[in-house]
C-alpha cells in the first residue's frame, strides 16, 4: 500500500548531442507518482537542449535545474558525479531517479558511494511504503523478481529500466528554470577521445517499440538483411540472440540476453531464435512476443503470444511487403 | 603492472532458481560458478601481466564456498587469492561490499582494478563504480576494448553507449569493469589446476581489514523478498506451411493486438 509522498524527487535528464532520451520522460512520470503534490525537478547537466522549461514542464516537472558548464558538455563520470553531489548536498532531494543507460549505470553507483546514498538498480516498479522506497527488479537472469527496500541513506538513488514506465501525457505547461553552477575545482581524469555514432542504430534497442531479432536460424550474416528490411518497414530496431554474435555475423551490440542488452519493447519479433534461458533473460519483459521458428518444439513458443511454425526465409520477405502495404494504406 | 580482480561466485545462469519459502534461494544442488563477467575480468588482468609483467591478485567477498571461484581464477593463472569473509558481510548491500573491497585494495597499490560489468545473480552493476569512488580512482565501465600504454601511464578503452561507441583515455591507476566482448577467457590448464590446488587462499575478516562496523556503514538497501516472475504462457500458434496465411496472422496480430501497425 502506498503511503504518503516524497517532498522532492529529482530526475536526471539523459541527453546526448541535444536530443533527450525517452527514459527522461518516463522518469518524470514516475517521479510525479512518487512526489504527489511535492516537487519534481528535472536536472539538466550540460547545455545544448532546446527549450528545457517547456519540454520538461510538459511532462510533469515543476522546475528545471540546469548547470550549463563547458566541463559538462560531454558526459564524464567525474564531472557528472561532482555536479550532482554538489546539487544534492545543497538541496537535499529525497530521491534521485536515473535512467538505466550506459551513462546512468556508470554514474549512479559512483554518486551513491560519494554521497553514502542507498542505491537500487534495474527498477521496474517503485513505490513508497511506511516511509521506505520499495523497488522490484529482475534478478537471477529474470528467473526471480526481487523486492528491495531503501530506508536509510538519503538521497535514495534508483536506477530505472527504460521502456517500463509510460511517458506521461503532454500538458501545456512551461516551468521555472533555475541555473546552478559547477564547483570551481572539479577533477575530471578521463578524457573523451571520441564518440562515434553507430549509424545503423536509428532507434536504440533499449528504447525501440518494436524489435526484430534473429538467431542461429538465420544461418548466416547475409540473411540479417531480411531483418533489416522488416525493421525499416516497421520502424523497428534489429537485435540478435547470442549465437550470431559468437559466430561473428553481427557485432556484440546487437546482442539481447543475459550477456547482452535487456529490452522490453511493445513487440519483440524473434526470428530463428530457439529461446535459450540466456536469451529469454533479456527479452521476456517484452509486452508481446512473436516467434517464427521452424522447430515446433523450440522453447520460445512457450512464451510467444503468437508463434509461427514455419520457414522464416519464406515468411520474412512476404511479411515486409505486407507491412509496407498496410502502412501505405494508412 | 599489478592488477587486482574482484570476483563473485554466483549460480550458473543455466540452472533453475528455486525460491525458499523464507526468502532467498535454495542452494541445494545448485551449481555455483565464478560470475561470467569476472572470467573476462580475470582474462583481461592475465593479458596485462603477460604484456607488462607484474602480478594478478583476485579477491572476493562471500561465504566459505566462494573459495571455489577463487580457485578457478587461480587455475586460470592468477598469482594470489584472498577471500573477505565476515558474518557482518552476509547481508551486506553493494556499498558495504565495495567498502570491504576498498579496505583490502587500499592495502596494496595496484595499477589497475578490474571487475565484471555486473554479476549475473543480482544484476546490480553497483560494486565496480562504487569501488572506484571509494578508492578515488578514475573509472571506465562496461569496456569492450582495453589498450594500455604503460609508458604514457594511461589506458584507451571503448565503451558501447546506446547508438554510439565511446573512446576514453583513462590515466592509471584506474578501475575498469568489463563487457563480455572484451576478450575470450582462457580455460584453466591441467597444470594450472594442479598449481591452483596447492595455493593458499588468504581469508580476512573485517577486523583483519581494519574496517570497523562504523566504517562499513549501514545497509541502505535490503533485499526483502524474492518471487517467481509471472509466467508467460503460449498464445496462438499458427502453422506456417502456408507462408501467406502466416503473414496475414502476423500482420493482424501486430495491428489488432500489439497496435504497432
Amino acid at each position: 500500500m502506498a503511503q504518503g509522498a516524497l517532498p522532492e524527487v529529482w530526475v536526471l535528464v539523459a541527453h546526448r548531442e541535444g536530443s533527450v532520451r525517452k527514459i527522461t520522460y518516463e522518469l518524470l512520470g514516475t517521479a510525479r507518482g512518487l512526489a504527489g503534490e511535492g516537487r519534481v525537478v528535472a536536472v539538466l547537466l550540460g547545455g545544448g537542449v532546446e527549450d528545457p522549461a517547456r519540454i520538461f514542464g510538459q511532462r510533469g516537472a515543476d522546475e528545471v535545474m540546469v548547470i550549463d558548464d563547458p566541463r559538462l558538455t560531454q558526459y564524464t563520470t567525474e564531472g557528472y558525479a561532482a555536479a550532482l553531489a554538489a546539487l544534492a548536498s545543497e538541496h537535499t532531494p529525497a530521491l534521485l531517479l536515473i535512467g538505466s543507460t550506459a551513462q546512468g549505470r556508470d554514474l549512479a553507483p559512483r554518486l551513491a558511494a560519494r554521497l553514502g546514498a542507498a542505491i537500487v538498480t534495474d527498477c521496474q516498479t517503485l513505490a513508497l511504503e511506511g516511509g521506505e522506497l520499495v523497488a522490484t527488479r529482475p534478478m537471477y537472469t529474470r528467473k526471480a523478481i526481487g523486492t528491495v527496500r531503501l530506508a536509510q541513506g538519503r538521497p535514495w538513488i534508483a536506477v530505472v529500466l527504460p521502456a517500463v514506465f509510460p511517458v506521461p501525457e503532454e500538458s501545456d505547461r512551461s516551468v521555472e528554470v533555475r541555473e546552478a553552477s559547477l564547483p570551481a575545482e572539479v577533477r575530471i581524469r578521463t578524457r573523451v577521445v571520441e564518440t562515434r555514432a553507430i549509424e545503423r542504430e536509428t532507434v536504440p534497442l533499449t528504447e525501440a517499440d518494436v524489435i526484430v531479432s534473429g538467431g542461429r536460424g538465420l544461418r548466416g550474416p547475409e540473411n540479417f538483411a531480411l531483418l533489416d528490411a522488416l525493421a525499416r518497414a516497421l520502424e523497428a530496431a534489429v537485435g540478435s540472440s547470442r549465437p550470431p554474435v559468437d559466430s561473428g555475423w553481427v557485432p556484440h551490440d546487437y546482442e539481447i540476453g543475459q550477456t547482452g542488452k535487456t529490452v522490453s519493447p511493445q513487440v519483440y519479433i524473434a526470428c530463428g531464435i530457439s529461446g535459450a534461458p540466456q536469451h529469454l533473460a533479456g527479452m521476456s519483459g517484452s509486452k508481446f512476443i512473436v516467434a517464427i521458428n521452424k522447430d515446433p518444439n523450440a522453447p520460445i513458443f512457450q512464451l510467444a503470444d503468437l508463434g509461427v511454425v514455419g520457414d522464416l526465409f519464406e515468411i520474412l520477405p512476404r511479411l515486409t511487403e505486407a507491412v509496407k502495404k498496410r502502412k501505405a494504406a494508412g | 603492472m599489478n592488477v587486482i580482480v574482484c570476483i563473485k561466485q554466483v549460480p550458473d545462469t543455466e540452472a533453475p532458481i528455486r525460491i525458499r519459502a523464507g526468502g532467498g534461494i535454495d542452494e541445494t544442488g545448485l551449481n555455483l560458478v565464478m560470475n561470467y563477467y569476472d572470467e573476462h575480468a580475470t582474462e583481461a588482468a592475465l593479458r596485462l601481466r603477460e604484456q607488462f609483467g607484474g602480478t594478478v591478485t583476485v579477491v572476493a567477498v562471500g561465504p566459505e564456498r566462494t573459495r571455489e571461484a577463487l580457485r578457478q581464477a587461480l587455475a586460470m593463472g592468477a598469482d594470489e587469492a584472498t577471500l573477505l569473509r565476515d558474518p557482518a558481510l552476509d547481508a551486506a548491500d553493494h556499498l558495504q561490499v565495495a567498502r570491504a573491497l576498498a579496505a583490502f585494495i587500499r592495502s596494496r597499490t595496484p595499477d589497475a582494478v578490474i571487475c565484471g560489468k555486473l554479476s549475473t545473480d543480482d544484476n546490480a552493476a553497483v560494486v565496480g563504480a562504487a569501488l572506484a569512488e571509494l578508492l578515488d580512482l578514475p573509472q571506465a565501465t562496461a569496456i569492450a576494448k582495453l589498450e594500455l600504454d604503460a609508458g604514457a601511464g594511461h589506458a584507451t578503452v571503448h565503451r558501447e553507449l546506446e547508438g554510439a561507441l565511446e573512446i576514453l583515455e583513462v590515466p592509471l591507476p584506474a578501475l575498469f569493469t568489463v563487457e563480455r566482448s572484451l576478450n575470450e577467457p582462457r580455460y584453466p590448464s591441467l597444470p594450472g589446476i594442479m598449481k591452483a590446488k596447492r595455493k593458499e587462499i588468504a581469508v580476512l575478516d573485517l577486523a583483519a581489514l581494519g574496517l570497523s562496523a562504523n566504517e562499513l556503514g549501514p545497509a541502505g538497501a535490503t533485499l526483502t523478498g524474492l518471487a517467481t516472475p509471472p509466467g508467460r504462457t503460449a498464445g496462438i500458434q499458427v502453422n506456417g506451411a502456408d507462408p501467406d496465411a502466416a503473414v496475414e496472422a502476423i500482420v493482424t496480430f501486430l495491428g489488432d493486438r500489439a497496435k504497432v501497425l
